[in-house]
């Protein structure tokens, strides 16, 4: 039977103690492909909060009418469904944004946290619950996505949200663009480095032995 | 009924798979308009940028007339400087029947010489008219694109933008940024003996800060040489067609 | 010379895990020690080579603008690439089910030990993302699309044995207990990458 879940605790657990990212070792591969400027990032974050969002929420409404052979392919056609939607809307409303993104729109639709809440959360519990574990799990992906890409952008093109942040007078001094930000290399070495200031601050997640 | 029984397996599959097909069908039927506008923005705007009105200038322009810039403003501006467009043919002259706005490049020059079609944007700004043409060519890793705008002369160049598939960030991904273009205004692609030269992109130019206008070179950039090489090659191969054209603007002026 | 160029690239220049990060989720799991890491990347390896032309196959055929014309002329102007992602899952959830029933067959032991990740192959970003970068690279042959997976799978496995190998070392080190585990794993991943970087000066 579906357990009593705080409201509260859906959404503040993925942010920090379960953080899918950090924690559930979930939904890396965008988290590291799209972090070099904030505003794809921050549209890939709420394109994923939605697709976890509502695919928690319908296929926890449908839980107990799927049938368990084909309870995979079920999900995965939500999921997919729900993704080219998101992406449809995002070629007619966002297009400079989505032509960024290109094809890891389409990977929304393997990005492990998806599939992951759905098998761990929405086949168990009730639709409202599920919905706010989406949010909740967006969220908290989110927020990884939005510190990442702050210092890759900063740091590697002087830019916030393609505006230049870093004053001219620096330049003028000698100061150069760390061009290595913006390439793959130094997102993973970035993530890690938010994972050890996650677990300095939280003892308690650290790895035993 | 059984929720596991073959029966019911199949039912429930297919009702889900209905569901989604029709609504995935619905939203791409109502959204497909706006998708197709924004890609026909992307290339006014591209076009445009050429000859000078990029984003800021057509902003100052409609803020001036207390409009927004969206793609109704930006399609009557288009619209308003772009006097005549024209799909011509291998010798110079006009095929009616094609729309040169609609030509997909990438898909055009796959075509054999006589029957390709080469659109030409002419322009009219300020009394002043300018041409621009579509390029399409191979970078190092895939292909490379983009508009070359000619002043009245049809010889100087006025402006240049860039695109590009995957070539290298730092490197001939460079093309796109407006150190570039810059190099390319002002440069000549006639000789003074009126020979066709196009632009060349050279290495250990002798001329790095591009004073001289009228050697037709521009420096390549450093490390990106396949890429230099590909947007000479491409300016090369694309203007040669436009040559008769050229010619006869050229005559009519002398 | 082309396919040999496309085949070099895509193991060392357009590495699946250090140029793109597909397929790390697993990546990360499996790879602490070397004989699971091959395991699992010959798996993949297989499924890329067949999913990626086979798609290839059904994006020119079926879903292409256009595509339908071998079936009537009138179908021209069809465009069914919005279905890509659903077709291409299908392909590959199909695919990944026979090599989950030919593994465990004919190679049991290597069944047990890599467990759930089997099936996860499926939604391995890795897979699908091979077939949408095919997709997007527009490609004119099946064999650009053949060599392409095969390419991708190789420098995937690669990634993922050089990895479990360094854990494996790495496992007798005094690492610090915040960057234990995951943190330092990122860290070492993202030191490779950079070793990685210094492909991209290979002209063929």
């Amino acid at each position: 039977m579906a357990k009593k879940h705080k409201w509260v605790d859906l959404i503040k657990d993925p942010l920090n103690e379960n953080n899918p990212i950090t924690v559930q070792v979930l939904g890396i591969c965008s988290a590291l492909a799209i972090t070099v400027k904030l505003m794809p990032a921050i549209v890939m974050a709420l394109s994923v909060m939605v697709v976890v969002a509502f695919s928690n929420l319908i296929v926890s409404l449908i839980r107990n009418f799927i049938p368990n052979r084909i309870r995979i392919i079920v999900q995965l056609l939500v999921v997919a469904t729900l993704v080219i939607l998101v992406d449809q809307i995002l070629k007619a409303y966002a297009y400079d944004v989505s032509k960024q993104l290109s094809v890891f729109v389409g990977l929304i639709i393997t990005n492990c946290i998806v599939m992951g809440r759905l098998e761990a959360f929405a086949l168990a519990n009730k639709p409202l619950d599920s919905f706010l574990d989406g949010i909740g799990n967006g969220a908290g992906y989110g927020l990884i996505l939005i510190i990442v890409a702050f210092f890759r952008e900063l740091l590697g093109s002087g830019t916030l949200f393609d505006k230049q942040v870093i004053p001219q007078s620096f330049y003028d001094m000698g100061y150069v663009n760390n061009a290595m930000m913006l390439l793959p290399a130094m997102a993973l070495i970035t993530v890690g480095i938010v994972i050890w200031v996650q677990r300095s601050l939280y003892p308690q997640l650290t790895e035993k032995e | 009924m059984d929720r596991n029984s073959n029966l019911y397996t199949i039912l429930f599959a297919a009702v889900v798979v209905t569901v989604s097909a029709v609504l995935l069908a619905v939203a791409v039927m109502v959204l497909k308009p706006a998708q197709e506008r924004n890609k026909r923005q992307e290339k006014m705007t591209d076009i445009m940028y050429t000859i000078g009105l990029d984003k800021e200038a057509l902003t100052t322009k409609a803020a001036a007339e207390g409009l927004k810039l969206n793609y109704k403003t930006i399609e009557s501006y288009f619209k308003k400087y772009f006097v005549k467009q024209y799909a011509l043919k291998s010798d110079g002259t006009v095929d009616k029947s094609v729309n040169a706005f609609d030509i997909n490049m990438k898909a055009e020059i796959k075509k054999p010489e006589n029957e390709q079609r080469f659109p030409i944007f002419i322009a009219n700004v300020d009394g002043k008219t300018y041409y621009v043409i579509p390029l399409y060519g191979k970078g190092l890793w895939d292909d490379i694109w983009g508009y070359i705008a000619l002043e009245e002369d049809a010889n100087t160049v006025k402006g240049v933008k860039f695109g590009h598939k995957g070539e290298t960030p730092g490197l001939g991904a460079e093309i796109t940024k407006k150190w570039f273009e810059k190099q390319f205004v002002g440069e000549k692609i006639y000789d003074k003996d009126g020979t066709f030269k196009g632009i060349t992109l050279l290495k250990g130019n002798k001329d790095p800060e591009n004073k001289d206008k009228e050697d037709h070179e521009i420096d390549a950039i450093s490390g990106a040489t396949l890429t230099s090489n590909g947007v000479t090659n491409m300016i090369q191969e694309r203007l040669k067609h436009y040559l008769p054209f050229f010619n006869k603007v050229r005559q009519q002026k002398n | 010379m082309e396919l040999w160029n496309l085949f070099i690239r895509s193991i060392f220049i357009e590495n699946m895990v250090f140029a793109f990060f597909l397929g790390m989720c697993s990546y990360l799991a499996v790879s602490k020690k070397v004989k699971t890491a091959v395991g699992l990347g010959a798996a993949v390896v297989f499924v890329l080579t067949i999913t990626v032309p086979v798609n290839f196959l059904i994006d020119k055929y079926l879903l292409q603008p256009g595509a339908l014309k071998w079936l009537d002329p009138s179908f021209a102007n069809i465009d069914l690439s919005f279905l890509s992602f659903i077709m291409f899952i299908a392909v590959i959830a199909a695919m990944v089910q026979l090599v989950e029933m030919f593994v465990e067959r004919f190679a049991p032991a290597l069944y047990a030990s890599l467990g759930i990740f089997l099936p996860l192959i499926a939604v391995n970003c890795a897979i699908l993302g091979g077939s949408l970068f095919m997709q997007q690279k527009e490609f004119t042959q099946v064999s650009e699309a053949l060599v392409y997976g095969l390419g991708s799978g190789i420098g995937w496995m690669l990634a993922i044995i050089l990895l479990a190998a360094i854990r494996e070392k790495i496992s007798y080190s005094n690492v610090p207990a915040p960057l234990r585990g995951l943190g330092i794993t990122f860290i070492i991943t993202g030191l490779m990458a950079i070793a990685f970087m210094a492909f991209m000066g290979i002209k063929i």
